[in-house]
């Protein structure tokens, strides 16, 4: 009886604080997450150095939080609604790959930042907002970045990043445009797939 | 140093058969870059003579030279941007960005001696980051052809005019003694070279072709510190 009232004390404190994970603001989910990733950046500066568990880390807290489908989607622009479901799988998991690549590697760039994070400006009711971050180095011009977020089922995810104004999924969108221009919608695919093999 | 020479050399040769060949070569031009074979050949140029030259020398620096003496050359050549920048916003009555440059020129000038401590950062006095190029934007003019540059990389014919007028606006094409002058226009060059390291290795990381995202990152990017971080939407389509 005690261990039946125990479990259901536990499953309704899990039920309570996924709930809670759910509902948080997109503001407070970027700066819990930023906060956390370099939280571990600096107490473990060996993480930096080593590839695989940089990767790890960007694996369990920062991919759960894009949308990858709907940066792939904006990135192919018109030619999203040409590619075929399994083409477009095959986009979204070959872009989300070169895009956790090219994380990694900023994160491996990181040293002594500090990140504000701007007050949200947006409805409370709003379900796609830009969440406006600033880092900060040392005698260095401050850097913006900014999260476009949207929500959908009742989780916010992030679909774009903007680095000092550079969309980063926009800033495919001629090269895309090119490569399907080129060898088609598998062409694209191709190139993708041959970066991705030749990445280190 | 001579496989480096010789490596130069064929590099030219292999530019001048691009130029030859460029348009054969690549397909339709897009509207913001009907020049796109003729550049594409000088960023193949720009390429080897960079990637042989200037970006080894460039690391040096940034591995060798003691960091504060490159923060104080970093600061001192910013000073003086700060001191453009005011101008620039003077010029298309930005007010309140003209007040924090000339805030920042004062303050590092005289509490950073002589500019070479960037108090005014740390004191939370933004810059203004304005230039020539977005003056002629706020007045109306078109970004117009986009144009790469070897040794000065991705730029605009109206972004390149700011820069040519920026560049006879001095002050250290003013400095009579040419060995002193030539030695500060190197040492303004390293130090902006060396700011582009950083994302430059990001750049190889994440293009398909290094030459269409950078063009699409540098226009992207003016188009932001134009509108000052509000791009009117319809703009943001292309």
């Amino acid at each position: 009886m005690r261990f039946a009232i125990r479990m259901t004390l536990a499953a309704f404190a899990a039920a309570l604080s996924l709930s809670a994970h759910a509902q948080q603001g997109p503001d407070a989910l970027v700066k819990s997450v930023t906060q956390e990733v370099v939280q571990i950046l600096k107490t473990d500066p060996k993480v930096q150095s080593d590839q695989a568990r940089l990767r790890e880390l960007i694996e369990t807290k920062l991919v759960p939080n894009f949308d990858f489908q709907r940066m792939t989607a904006l990135a192919m622009g018109r030619n999203w609604r040409q590619a075929t479901p399994e083409q477009q799988k095959l986009l979204t998991d070959n872009f989300r790959t070169l895009l956790v690549r090219t994380y990694s590697g900023a994160l491996n760039q990181y040293r002594d930042q500090t990140i504000d994070f701007k007050p949200l400006r947006a409805d409370a009711n709003a379900t796609d907002v830009l969440v406006r971050t600033e880092v900060v180095r040392p005698g260095q011009p401050a850097v913006q970045i900014d999260y476009g977020m949207e929500k959908k089922d009742g989780t916010w995810k992030a679909y774009d990043v903007i680095v000092g104004g550079v969309s980063l999924v926009t800033n495919y969108r001629d090269e895309f445009a090119e490569q399907v221009r080129q060898g088609g919608i598998d062409g694209l695919i191709k190139t993708l797939q041959t970066k991705n093999a030749s990445g280190k | 140093m001579k496989t480096a020479m010789r490596r130069a050399r064929a590099a030219i040769v292999v530019g001048a058969a691009m130029l030859a060949t460029g348009c054969a070569t690549t397909g339709p031009v897009s509207k913001v870059d009907p020049f796109e074979p003729w550049n594409r050949a000088m960023y193949a140029v720009n390429d080897v003579v960079d990637g042989q030259f200037v970006r080894p020398a460039v690391q040096a620096y940034v591995d060798y030279m003691p960091v504060p003496i490159q923060m104080v050359i970093h600061n001192v050549f910013g000073n003086i941007e700060d001191l453009f920048s005011a101008i620039n916003g003077l010029l298309t009555n930005k007010l309140d960005k003209a007040g924090n440059d000339l805030g920042r020129v004062l303050l590092n000038t005289l509490a950073g001696i002589g500019g070479m401590i960037d108090v005014a950062s740390d004191a939370g006095i933004p810059k203004g980051n304005l230039d020539f190029g977005l003056t002629f934007g706020t007045w109306g003019f078109p970004q117009g052809p986009y144009l790469f540059v070897p040794l000065l990389g991705p730029t605009t014919v109206r972004d390149g005019t700011g820069l040519i007028v920026r560049f006879y606006a001095g002050p250290v094409g003013f400095i009579p003694d040419v060995p002193t002058r030539n030695v500060l226009y190197g040492v303004g060059a390293v130090d902006l070279r060396a700011q582009a390291l950083g994302p430059e290795s990001l750049i190889d990381q994440a293009s398909l072709d290094r030459y269409t995202f950078i063009r699409r990152a540098y226009l992207q990017r003016r188009e932001y510190l134009l509108y000052d971080g509000k791009v009117p939407p319809e703009k943001e389509e292309e």
